[in-house]
Formats: structure tokens, C-alpha cells, sequence
């Protein structure tokens, strides 16, 4: 039996506070009814006694204390899901907002989901290859991963999401593959910009879009992601498809986080953001993986943008705590002009050593990946020095690294987002620069593998 | 029983009413779906409960029963090989019967109750026991005789004991009390996780625990029964050095506890160790191995339990009298389920909303390592080594759990972001890391590996350190500033750090190092930095000796395979010799 309670005796912020009410769960999902008709939903975030403290999903605008009603429902929020969600658009709230036809639901789920049991997952370790060589040569994505962009106001991550998003591909397999993405707080311009990409490349098709715009309700933004990643499990563990979640931008989310945290009074971590924070990320990152009993996977690019460039941040620093990896964005690549303005040196794959190797991409990969790194470390090492002390300084050595550096920026992370390298390509690429030093500078590569493909000028 | 209703839930923490007859620290059952719960604060009749699960669904009303006994770890055969959750919840047999994902109010006996063991009897009818002596034994695995113990506190006669395959639950004897009541044994016992075990007395720890990691080995050496940190942030590769300390530590047995952190890298071990070969038994690794995983996901307040369910197991290993390894992974995220249950339950905050107590649990935690005389009148020696990672928020080890956990532990390997930039792993920074075991241990090293053991680590340290003064030269003057002499050992240095302290967990053969070959390598190392150093004061070019053709043989040398690094290293420093002498009279004619 659902009871309506008259009994709201505080609004503020995204709070409400409930009086009187009886047999509230936690967690449960609430309607407000207002005065002219109008539904809102509402969470329940404490119980204590008859008090029930709640948390509103849209805006408060319009509420009145002694007319508006509220019935608890008795469930928590649920996502409706189907097959034909595919290229579908929803709303943050994951109610269809393109005009078409009403989705018939198979079921409907919770949108919290349930944590994977460790002992029920599979080690990701298949390649996937996104066609771009800073992440398939040095920071392979494998099916399984969450891998994350850092970026900072204006560079084109939209662009190298969107790359992806199109290229992506698991080689030698035809498998279902589906994109699913939510936009959450991010402008109606970049939004356009992903849903049109997808429309011109026919990837729509293959795509769930949710999109929770910076005018729509900033409460909203909490749920947005896991209605995406509950939209996501269901095809990917059920309907045994690849997914690749798309979500930006998480620093949004984090601050929506804030925003309902300051108005609980709860103590708060650093820089404002909700000592939870770590968890509470955590409990969508970690929706990413494979698992036993289902042949699909979800593999997750969150992409952030990071305050004043600061990846020590609390929103990119527990990120990083929490996925395998990072793509990081850099604007000096960005001011070189060299697109994707990918950071080589601190980006990072922590899964890319199982995803490589002969079988799954070329016997030299893990060699060349490290040479290459430690190469262009060295390389701009002695370009920064070559800065302050003038070419003159440098032993021939060091010269012959300097150059390597600029080339390796100018052909291998400067590939623009319209190539699509295969690995083989990629590899051969990172040889053909490796040749500008001597033969035997190659300390991080197999003696026997470095016979098989030198490349001689 | 005790029994009260539930009046407040916010989050994990649910308050309920009628509770004054429990205990604190009681286990109880919350709500229909029972959940697991812990009493950690107590007004009047109100009880406040850490939840171990999630708590939607529960409501005011809800029952609270209380189970009357604190949380309590499950010990006996069979805790090797699994994987638990933090409160010892076994997930291998949940996902069989709840399928992959976990599901609220499961009930699941820590230890298999069909599976039976066979029990050899060590004493027999009549003999007197204390707490600590062994009725017997158990094969658990391959490589691990479990012995069955008498229970801390208790004393008497053994009235009957029987040898036979029985299962965790099966009487398998009975003692006779001092009082004249008759208890009966089994194979199994149970012990709070809050409270240590107890052990006769603490000793200082003098031996090694060799990890094959040659800087942590040559190094920064942790003893066995030490304490040890790994601070970094993230990408630093804090997991991969937690997980060859795991695989290679010369320990026989390691509780390797993965508190908050990824779910795959939990199932990365889980998958792997079982491949994975123990060069001490020649057996699989998996076989010495306890696992706890409650990762980011599951429930924060199980995840504040873990570290205490890992350490409890590994303490009784160590009452069986033998080296045991404790590595938790992170204990920042333990700190932080710390300070997620403080803020519900509106204690004042201390730096950082951490709760103030934050230090004194983590001593307490720490100081349950040591190396101990186990009870038991046959005076056994067991150790246990507490390992543990911190993940400092940007990496800035001024933060509070990172400096806690600096003023109690004994080594300190501090991992550097721009170090894994470079691509030096394992990333520990050579000058801000330390360990405070290194004279305890130089008997050992002088007797077990060679008497120059201790002056060559020492010269590799203070060789680093000379590097360091003379790169801040360089970048304001250039090198053509240095002196040949110096710029040798820059030469020098940089073989040590390319050619000794990388290493590359993912390669079989430099995995793992034993300590001989270790320090062969430093004196190959060492043997073309003096014969250099000659060379140099004979005239020859610095330019042309760092370009000789033998130093790349020397950078792959830790490569080698033990079976054969003798030879290879013999002819190696021939080479050196011969190169060296033929630029010195290439430059004397």
C-alpha cells in the first residue's frame, strides 16, 4: 500500500525533510506531487525515526511545503531496459527524449547494480585497437578496462573520445559492439558535437545516449552515469555485447556530489569534495570488467577535465586511484599544435602488458613501448637542457635523443583524429623512429628482436 | 538474545533502539535479510551498528538481533588457496551459489564443511598440553603442514585424540581440563579479529626477508617480522612491487589483502598465482596464499574489518611457528572507510576529517608484526611482516595517513612519479627511502652472502647520492664542467640505476634475483667503475670508456638466467679488463 504524506516541512537546496512518515527504506525512491500535477522524483538519504531526510533528482523551483505530496514507492530508482535502446536518446533520468516510439521494457533494474564478485571476474586481456598509436602502441586498451582522459579546458578530448568511439575495434572478431554514452553537465554544443559524429559516421546505430545538459538540473548528474552504466551491464552481460561507456564529464559529477554533500553539513575531505568520494567513484568505475557466465564485457573511458590542469585534484588524483590508467591531455602539445595532444609520458595503461605480445598484437610491442618511452624521456631530458646550456652542452649522444624526441612527437603523437593506424602500422612507425639512435642504444628490447626488424637507413 | 528496532539508517551506519543488554563490538543481524553488523558505540539503549552491507531497503522498525559474539575470524585447514571477503565471507563458493555478482545477506561458513582433512596426531593419551602445543597435524597444501593447536587459554590432559579424515565441524578428541571439564577438539577454532593473539614473548627481528627485489634486497632490506610502508601515487606502480613482494618473499606463507582497491588486480592474483612457481618448493605460489579482497565497490565498513581479518590469519600461521607475510593494498582506503564511519557518527574531525584516533589504530594494526617465541612449551619462533601500501591524495606524503604511518613503520620505500615516467620500475626512490633494519641485518648478509655485501650497498647508495649533487651541476654548468673523474661516476651511477635497481617484474628471468646474484652484479657493477677509474688515471678518455661495447653486456646481465650467470659474469668481467687495458695502451702508444 502506498501512503501520500502532506508532510514536507523543509526544502533546501537539494534536501528535503519529511515528517511522520512510516515504513520508509533506505534508499528507497520517492514522487513529490506538486500542487499543478507535476511529478519530480525524489531518494531517501536518512531515515531517522519518522523523519525522513531525501534527496530531490530535479530542481526544487515550484515545491510548496503545505500543498505538494509525496508517496514512497518502495523500490529504489530503476532503469527500464530493452535490446531497442539502441540508438536511443534519454534524458538524465533515462526517459526517451527523442521523439520516437515508447520502449516496451524487458525489466527493469536497479540503477545502483551490485558489486562483481572478484573471484566471478575474468582478467581483462584482449586488445582492443582504437586506431590511435599513442594509446595502442604505448597505452593499450584492453576489453575490460576503465581508462580515463584527463584533460583541461580546451583541449579536444571531445575529439579523441569521438575517435575512438568510431575506430575502436577487437581484431579478428566480429562480436556485437555498442557504444553507450552519457553526457553529464556538459554543454548543448558538445553534446551536438558527439551525437552528430555518431549520426555521420552510422555509429548512432550502434549507441545509447543519455544526456543531462549544464541547463538541465545539476541534481540530476548523480544518476545520469548509472542509469548509462546499468543501460550498459544490461547489454553487455545480458545481451553478451561489447560495450564501450563514453562518460563526460566527470568532474561535473563530482562537483553535483559537492553540492549535495555541503547541504547534509557532512564534514568534508579535501578541497570541499565529500570524504566518499573515492567510493562513491569507485562504485561506477568498478562497474567496468568482464565476468564468468556472459561472454560481454563493458570497457569504460571516463573523461574528466582537470581543474587548472591540476592532476593532483581530488576529482582526477582518486580517479586515478581507482581505474587502469590514464590518457592524459597536454597543452603543450596542445600550443605545438600536434593533435591528439596525448601526454605521453605520464599517460599510462596499467593493463597493457596482458593485451600485448605476440598472439595478441606483435611479438615486439612490449619491447619497442618501453624503448620508445624511455627514449622520449631522455630525449626531452636533454632538450630541456639543451634549453638552459645550449645545443653546445650536449654530449652526441644526448644531440642524437633531442632529435629523436622531436620527431617522435611531430610523426608518432601527432597522427590528427581522422588516421586510423592498424598496430601494425603503429609498431612499425615506432621502429622507423628508433633507427635515429644507434643500434645499440636498444638496451630495452630483446638482442634477438631487435636483428629481426632494425630498420637500416 | 538481544533484540532491538532499528530507528536510524544513514548510509552504513544504522542506529537502534533497546539495545542496552548488548555488548559492544557484538556481531548482529539487521533486518529481514539479516545482514552483518558490528556495535561500535553504545548510549543508553541505543546502539550505533557499522553495516557490512549494503543497507537500502532497511527502514525504521527493521529487527536487530544480536549474535552475542564479536566478529570472529574462522582457523583451521583450508583458509589457504581462498578468497574472502573482509569479513571472511569465502567468494569462490558465493559466486557458485549466487552467481557473479554479490548479493545482500548471504550466509556462507568461512571454512568448506564437507570437505574433510586427514588428521595425523602429534601427542596421544595422558600427555599434559598448555595453550600453543600441537595435537597434530594437517597436509592443508603441498607445501604447508597446518598444525592444530591448542587455543590460547586453555590447559589440561588430553583424554582421547583420534588420527583419521575428518571434517572442520568433527570432534577429533577431547581435553580434560584443569577443572575437570572436558572440552572437546576440533579442527577448527575461532578468535576475535580486534584482539591480537597471544604469543609467549616479542623478539627483534635479525634475518632478512629476501624479496628478490634487488633495490628493496640491497637496499632498503626489511626484516622478517618488520614493518614496512609503500607510499606513491597513483601509476607509480605500488600494486605491481605489493605483488612481487607476494610472489617472491622467502616466507611460507602470505595474507595478501587488497582493502578498496581494483577488482581486477584482485583477480589478477587470482588468476595468476596458481601459474606462478614458488622457486624455494618448486610448487604453485597459490598454495602459501590467503586472500582478501573487498574491493572499492563492496561495502565500505567490511572494508574497515579487512585488515583485521588478514592479520588475525596470518597470526595464526604464525603461532604454527612460521614466517608469514601480511601485504595490504591500500591502507589509505582502509583510513578512509575509517573516516566515512566517524562522519556519520558526528565524531569531531581531526586533520583532514581523518577521526583523531587515525595514528593509534594504525600502530595497532602495525605493532601486531614481530617476530615472537609462539606459546607452546616447545618454545617455536614465528614471524610476521606487515607490508603495507598508502595512497597519498597527489601523491603528497605530508597528508596524515602517509605521516601515521611514517612514525610507526620501520622502512619506508617512497615510490616517485617522475622515476615511473621514466620508466624505472620499480619506482622507489633511492633518496627519500629507508629502512631502519639495515645494521640489524648485516650479520646476516656478512655470514649468509658475501663480507663485502654490506660496504658494496653502502658504496651503491653513496654512489647515487654523489650522482644527485653532481646533476644539479650539470644542469647549471653543463657537463663538459665535470672533471673526468666525475663524470665516471656519473657513468657508474647511472649502470647502477639502469643495470641494478630496474627491474622488470614482467620477465621471467629478472623477476626475481636471488641475493648471490645480486651481488655479483654489483661487482661487475663496481669492477668497471674501478678499472675505469685506473684506466682514467692512465690517461684514457672518459668519452671512449663510457662508449665501450662490454657496457651493454653489463646492461643486460640481470637478465641472465641464475643456472648460468657464473659464467656469463666471468666473461663479462674478462671483457671488461680487455677492453679497458686496450684503451689504455691504445692511448699510451
Amino acid at each position: 500500500m502506498i501512503r501520500e504524506y502532506r508532510t514536507i516541512e523543509e526544502v533546501a537546496g537539494p534536501l528535503m525533510l519529511v515528517k511522520q512518515v512510516e515504513g520508509v527504506k533506505y534508499d528507497e525512491l520517492g514522487e513529490i506531487e506538486l500542487p499543478n500535477g507535476e511529478v519530480r522524483r525524489c531518494r531517501v538519504l536518512e531515515v531517522n525515526g519518522k523523519n525522513v531526510l531525501v534527496q530531490l533528482f530535479e530542481s526544487s523551483a515550484g515545491l510548496n511545503l503545505a500543498q505538494s505530496k509525496v508517496r514512497f514507492l518502495g523500490h529504489g530508482v530503476e532503469l527500464p531496459v530493452s535490446p531497442n535502446m539502441l540508438g536511443r536518446v534519454f534524458n538524465g533520468m533515462g526517459e526517451a527524449i527523442d521523439g520516437g516510439a515508447k520502449l516496451i521494457p524487458e525489466k527493469s533494474l536497479d540503477i545502483n547494480g551490485t558489486p562483481i564478485n572478484p573471484a566471478a571476474r575474468y582478467y581483462p586481456s584482449e586488445f582492443i585497437q582504437t586506431g590511435v598509436s599513442t594509446i595502442d602502441g604505448l597505452n593499450t586498451l584492453v576489453r575490460g578496462q576503465k581508462l580515463p582522459i584527463f584533460s583541461g579546458s580546451g583541449l579536444h578530448h571531445a575529439n579523441l573520445a569521438a575517435q575512438i568511439a568510431r575506430q575502436a575495434k577487437v581484431r579478428g572478431s566480429d562480436s556485437k559492439f555498442a557504444v553507450v554514452f552519457a553526457a553529464v553537465g556538459i554543454t548543448f554544443e558538445e553534446a551536438d558535437f558527439f551525437i552528430s559524429d555518431f549520426k555521420k559516421t552510422g555509429a548512432i546505430d550502434r549507441t545509447v545516449l543519455f544526456i543531462n545538459l549544464a541547463s538541465d538540473a545539476a541534481i540530476e548528474r548523480i544518476s545520469t552515469p548509472r542509469m548509462a552504466l546499468t543501460a550498459a551491464e544490461y547489454l553487455a552481460f545480458e545481451c553478451d555485447m561489447h560495450v564501450l561507456v563514453i562518460i563526460t564529464d566527470i568532474t561535473n559529477y563530482a562537483e553535483a556530489l559537492r553540492e549535495v554533500s555541503a547541504a547534509r553539513k557532512e564534514v568534508p575531505g579535501r578541497r570541499g569534495y565529500p570524504g566518499y568520494l573515492y567510493t562513491d567513484l569507485a562504485t561506477m568505475y568498478e562497474r567496468a570488467g568482464r565476468k564468468m557466465g556472459s561472454e560481454g564485457s563493458i570497457t569504460m573511458i571516463p573523461i574528466l577535465t582537470m581543474p587548472e590542469d591540476d592532476k593532483t585534484h581530488p576529482i582526477p588524483d582518486l580517479t586515478g586511484y581507482i581505474t587502469e590508467g590514464q590518457i592524459i591531455l597536454s597543452r603543450e602539445m596542445y600550443r605545438k599544435g600536434y593533435m591528439p595532444p596525448v601526454d605521453v609520458l605520464p599517460s599510462l595503461s596499467r593493463l597493457k602488458d596482458k593485451g600485448i605480445g605476440a598472439g595478441k598484437t606483435r611479438e615486439d610491442h612490449a619491447g619497442t613501448m618501453n624503448q620508445l618511452f624511455s627514449s622520449y624521456a631522455r630525449g626531452k631530458e636533454a632538450k630541456e637542457l639543451m634549453v638552459v646550456l645550449g645545443e653546445a652542452a650536449l654530449t652526441p649522444m644526448d644531440r642524437l635523443y633531442a632529435k629523436f624526441a622531436d620527431a617522435f612527437e611531430e610523426k608518432y603523437i601527432n597522427q590528427g583524429f581522422y588516421e586510423n593506424r592498424s598496430i601494425e602500422e603503429t609498431l612499425d612507425l615506432g621502429w622507423e623512429l628508433l633507427s635515429i639512435l644507434p643500434k645499440s642504444e636498444m638496451k630495452r628490447i630483446k638482442p634477438e628482436l631487435v636483428d629481426k626488424y632494425w630498420k637500416t637507413k | 538474545m538481544v533484540e532491538g528496532k532499528i530507528l536510524k539508517v544513514s548510509g552504513p551506519l544504522v542506529i537502534a533502539e533497546g539495545m542496552r543488554e548488548a555488548n559492544m563490538f557484538d556481531v548482529v543481524r539487521v533486518g529481514e535479510k539479516r545482514l552483518i553488523g558490528e556495535i561500535i558505540e553504545i548510549h543508553g539503549d541505543r546502539a550505533s551498528i557499522q553495516v557490512y552491507e549494503e543497507t537500502a531497503g532497511i527502514g525504521r522498525g527493521d529487527r536487530v538481533v544480536s549474535t552475542g559474539a564479536p566478529l570472529s575470524v574462522e582457523l583451521g585447514p583450508g583458509l589457504l588457496t581462498n578468497i574472502y571477503d573482509g569479513i571472511q565471507r569465502p567468494l569462490e563458493a558465493m559466486r557458485e551459489k549466487c552467481g557473479s555478482n554479490i548479493t545482500k545477506g548471504i550466509d556462507e561458513p568461512a571454512l568448506d564443511r564437507a570437505k574433510r582433512w586427514h588428521f595425523t596426531p602429534a601427542l596421544k593419551f595422558g600427555d599434559m598440553v598448555e595453550a600453543g602445543d600441537i595435537y597434530g597435524t594437517v597436509e592443508e597444501t603441498e607445501v604447508l603442514t597446518h598444525k592444530i593447536m591448542v587455543p590460547p587459554g586453555k590447559k589440561g590432559m588430553i583424554v582421547e585424540l583420534h588420527e583419521g579424515d575428518f571434517r572442520v565441524t568433527d570432534r577429533i578428541g577431547k581435553l580434560k581440563l584443569e577443572d575437570g571439564t572436558i572440552e572437546e577438539i576440533f579442527l577448527m577454532q575461532k578468535w576475535p579479529v580486534r584482539v591480537s593473539r597471544p604469543y609467549a614473548n616479542k623478539l627483534p627481528p635479525v634475518e632478512p626477508m629476501i624479496s628478490g627485489q634487488r633495490v628493496i634486497d640491497a637496499l632498503f632490506p626489511i626484516a622478517k617480522g618488520g614493518t614496512a610502508c609503500v607510499p606513491g601515487p597513483f601509476g607509480s606502480g605500488k600494486t605491481v612491487v605489493q605483488h612481487q613482494l607476494a610472489k617472491w618473499s622467502d616466507v611460507d606463507l602470505v595474507v595478501y589483502i587488497g582493502c578498496g582497491e581494483r577488482g581486477n588486480e584482485m583477480t589478477d592474483v587470482l588468476r595468476e598465482f596458481p601459474e606462478l612457481t614458488d622457486p624455494r618448493t618448486g610448487k604453485s605460489l597459490m598454495m602459501r596464499t590467503v586472500l582478501i579482497a573487498n574491493t572499492s565497490d563492496m561495502p565500505v565498513a567490511a572494508r574497515e574489518a579487512s585488515i583485521y581479518t588478514g592479520i588475525t590469519i596470518a597470526e595464526y600461521y604464525r603461532d604454527m611457528g612460521y614466517s608469514v607475510a601480511v601485504i595490504a593494498d591500500s591502507t589509505s582506503r582502509w583510513a578512509e572507510a575509517l573516516r566515512e564511519m566517524s562522519g556519520r557518527l558526528e565524531e569531531m574531525p581531526g586533520e583532514e576529517g581523518y577521526p583523531a584516533y587515525l595514528t593509534s589504530r594504525l600502530a595497532q594494526f602495525y605493532e601486531r608484526a614481530g617476530k615472537v617465541v609462539c606459546l607452546g612449551s616447545e618454545g617455536r619462533e614465528g614471524a610476521l611482516s606487515a607490508i603495507g601500501a598508502v595512497s597519498p591524495q597527489g601523491g603528497d606524503i605530508s597528508e596524515p595517513v602517509t605521516q601515521a604511518t611514517l612514525r610507526i613503520v620501520k622502512v619506508f620505500w617512497g615510490l616517485d612519479a617522475s622515476l615511473a615516467y621514466r620508466r624505472h620500475f620499480p619506482a622507489i626512490n633511492w633518496l627519500n627511502s629507508y629502512s631502519l633494519y639495515r645494521d640489524r641485518l648485516s650479520g646476516w648478509f656478512s655470514e649468509h652472502v658475501s663480507k663485502s655485501w654490506m660496504d658494496n650497498t653502502a658504496r651503491l647508495l653513496k654512489t647515487l647520492q654523489v650522482e644527485s649533487d653532481l646533476q644539479e651541476i650539470v644542469k647549471l654548468v653543463g657537463m663538459d664542467a665535470l672533471s673526468a673523474d666525475d663524470r665516471l661516476t656519473l657513468e657508474v651511477a647511472q649502470s647502477i640505476r639502469e643495470d641494478f635497481l630496474q627491474q622488470n617484474a614482467f620477465e621471467d628471468d629478472d623477476s626475481f634475483t636471488q641475493l648471490d646474484k645480486q651481488d655479483a652484479l654489483i661487482s661487475l657493477i663496481f669492477s668497471f667503475g674501478d678499472k675505469a677509474q685506473k684506466a682514467i688515471d692512465a690517461g684514457a678518455d672518459i668519452q671512449k670508456l663510457s662508449e665501450l661495447s662490454v657496457r651493454e653486456k653489463i646492461g643486460r646481465a640481470k637478465a641472465v638466467p641464475y643456472a648460468s650467470y657464473k659464467q656469463v659474469y666471468a666473461a663479462i668481467d674478462a671483457e671488461i679488463t680487455e677492453q679497458i687495458d686496450a684503451l689504455v695502451s691504445a692511448c699510451a702508444e
